[in-house]
């Protein structure tokens, strides 16, 4: 693999949060929200990131996009570190790193028309001439399957799978090549959900887009994601493509996720399908050791003792002490 | 019948606002037996929350407008019985579990005495009593060190934990049926799990009828004896949750079947399967059959309304494709 064939890369970047002290009296705690992921982004790929509510997940990409400053670590977009830039730079490279955000009801300011909500991003990234942006914003919702009439309407005026559209188009307006998804299918129903992913999937092909997809939704993983990164409390656990992970985890906590997930048929009620213990611990109070090891059914003494790193098994990785076979 | 905890006949629910008068629940009929799990399924606007707050009585007044021919709870007749005697109703012989378990509690009142309120108001019981038995319904669905958590407020406890909670609140008075709302929809996958094998060990155990509301097919696959599809206010299918899910039987089923990505199956191509097009607005329903704008096999005949048709085994669908010949209006053929 060539340098140019990755987009964005993570070095042990962390956020940290303070929480509690001061006013309310008491010592600062402190939330390792992310801490310490390495990551890298290929060229035109899907890379899902996967957990629970509270791991991290969308920490880790607005931290990617700088939307939120890392507590420490490198984000390298096409070799350059974004960690360094100053705000007029970063400015300039926003264009080309956007979001879609998870809910369609509160992400499109409800009192702008949605010819303005397109026009915005174009505006302020001096796209050109009023009439270029016109046509821009009419080339955009054509781009997501919603007629060009609509420029004129409010967001209130259309369903939850439309808005995702066109917050979708806004994402796209100054052609990004990267693309950070935030539960941006979760809020929709099926039969929208899989319409949605479809547009995603053509306008990847057609626009040459690389995806980073934060979900906590398995099942629209292994249909959608090329690569997996699964993460639990601020740290990646495994990674590795879609076929691999699924055909094969190797880390307890992602079989365990795995076999919590409802399949929709009747004759596979699972009944005896191993099942995680307890409750996930607060990220405030971490465990030692393997964070995993109070869940694990397979922990070991060295599980309470020692933090496993992310090592690499083939192709792919994880962080465990004793990985399923693999 | 006896076996039929609750039967209901004819539901219809309609709203009047602004822009005339709004059907939201069609003429829906289904039973629930004794001891079983029965699924309402289907997307947002289908009407399926709709329904447990119809039965419940808790329809806003004066806009919203119930009737039916007959809801049979336990063989009474429930259907005319007013505010008051839902009331007395509520919470003794069906109680509800709702999505949101952080909205639902009283942030300022402790857990125990939140979970214990149906006692007090329908058997008269004292603090103490309450108390202790708030302790014996913590234990049995499964809070870890329960006693500790009696004095707990809703903020202390996690979501699963929360959850836990108020279906030991539903539970309390041992209610004749459980009616959960998407009981685990804002729940983490793993929790989630825990959460529906605590469902189906109380229905097990103490034999609980549940009616399941939710938009996801894989709890229903989980869950579920029996299912009812619903779309744009309307039953569209009907059955056994074996039958559904090997023959469904009305387009709509099969397009949400087929539109549900599986986390057990590799990747089938590029594109998902989807159903083209979107929920009709209740205000604006397309003549005859509700789904046919969205069919890929609509007919001419489908302009005009399709009754349940019934199938194999009690397997029931609203499509005219499964119309028994003589019911067809003269001259057209499906």
């Amino acid at each position: 693999m060539t340098a140019s064939d990755i987009v964005l890369s993570v070095r042990d970047v962390t956020k940290h949060y303070r929480v509690g002290g001061g006013f309310a009296g008491g010592p600062a705690k402190v939330v390792r929200a992310v801490d310490g992921v390495t990551l890298d982004i290929r060229a035109r790929e899907t890379f899902a990131l996967v957990g629970e509510s509270g791991c991290g997940k969308t920490t880790l990409g607005r931290v990617m996009l700088r939307l939120q400053e890392p507590t420490s670590g490198q984000i390298d977009y096409r070799g350059t570190d974004l960690t360094g830039l100053d705000e007029a730079a970063m400015r300039a490279l926003r264009k080309r790193l956007q979001i879609v955000f998870q809910d369609p009801y509160a992400s499109l300011n409800p009192r702008m028309r949605i010819g303005e909500i397109l026009a915005e991003p174009l505006r302020s990234h001096g796209y050109g001439p009023p009439a270029d942006i016109r046509d821009r914003c009419a080339e955009l919702l054509e781009m997501v399957g919603l007629r060009k009439q609509y420029l004129h309407n409010y967001p209130h005026q259309f369903s939850g799978g439309q808005r995702q559209r066109i917050g979708i188009a806004r994402a796209l307006a100054n052609n990004p090549d990267f693309v950070v998804c935030d539960e941006s299918v979760s809020a929709l129903d099926v039969s929208i959900q899989a319409q949605v992913l479809n547009l995603l999937a053509d306008l990847q092909d057609r626009l040459k887009l690389t995806y980073f997809f934060i979900t906590h939704d398995l099942a629209v993983v292994r249909q959608f994601a090329d690569r997996v990164g699964v993460m639990f409390l601020g740290r990646l656990v495994e990674l590795g493509t879609t076929e691999e992970l699924f055909a094969q985890p190797l880390h307890p906590y992602t079989m365990l996720l795995m076999s919590a997930v409802p399949r929709p048929d009747p004759r596979q009620r699972g009944r005896d399908r191993p099942m995680m213990q307890g409750e996930i611990p607060s990220p405030m109070h971490l465990p030692s050791g393997c964070r995993f090891h109070t869940r694990c059914p397979f922990a070991q003494e060295i599980c309470r003792r020692e933090d496993p790193s992310l090592q690499a098994i083939g192709s792919r990785a994880v962080a465990c002490h004793f990985p399923l076979s693999g | 019948m006896a076996d039929n905890i609750l039967s209901v006949r004819g539901l219809t629910t309609e709203f009047s606002g602004g822009r005339g008068d709004v059907r939201v629940l069609d003429d829906l009929s289904f039973d629930v037996g004794r001891g079983r799990i029965v699924g309402l399924v289907g997307e947002s606007g289908s009407g399926k929350s709709m329904t447990a707050l119809s039965l419940m009585g808790l329809v806003p007044q004066p806009q919203g407008r119930v009737t039916a021919r007959s809801i049979l709870l336990d063989g009474t007749e429930i259907s005319r019985l007013g505010p008051a005697g839902m009331r007395a109703l509520r919470g003794r012989d069906i109680a509800m579990v709702f999505q949101e378990p952080m909205t639902s509690l009283n942030p300022v009142r402790k857990v125990w005495e939140q979970v214990g309120e149906p006692l007090a108001i329908h058997h008269g019981l004292g603090r103490r009593a309450i108390r202790a038995r708030v302790l014996e319904m913590f234990e049995m669905v499964g809070i870890p060190d329960p006693k500790t958590r009696l004095d707990a407020y809703p903020h202390q406890l996690s979501g699963g934990l929360r959850q836990r909670a108020m279906i030991a609140m539903g539970l309390i008075c041992e209610p004749k049926l459980l009616i959960a709302d998407e009981p685990t929809t804002a729940l983490d996958v793993t929790t989630q799990a825990q959460i529906l094998r605590l469902m189906r060990e109380l229905r097990d155990r103490v034999g609980t009828s549940i009616i399941m509301i939710t938009h996801d097919l894989g709890i229903i696959a989980e869950m579920c004896d029996e299912v009812n599809v619903m779309y744009a206010g309307q039953i569209v299918e009907q059955a056994d949750v074996f039958d559904l899910f090997e023959k469904p039987s009305h387009p709509y089923t099969r397009g949400l079947l087929a539109s549900i990505p599986r986390a057990t199956e590799p990747r089938a191509g590029r594109r998902m399967p989807s159903i083209p097009g979107m929920v009709p607005n209740l205000a604006k329903l397309p003549p005859g059959c509700r789904f046919s704008p969205r069919c890929a096999e609509a007919m001419p005949i489908c302009r005009r309304p399709p009754d349940l048709a019934t199938l194999d085994g009690g397997h029931v669908a609203r499509c005219w494709l499964h119309a028994a010949p003589d019911t067809r209006p003269m001259g057209e053929t499906a």
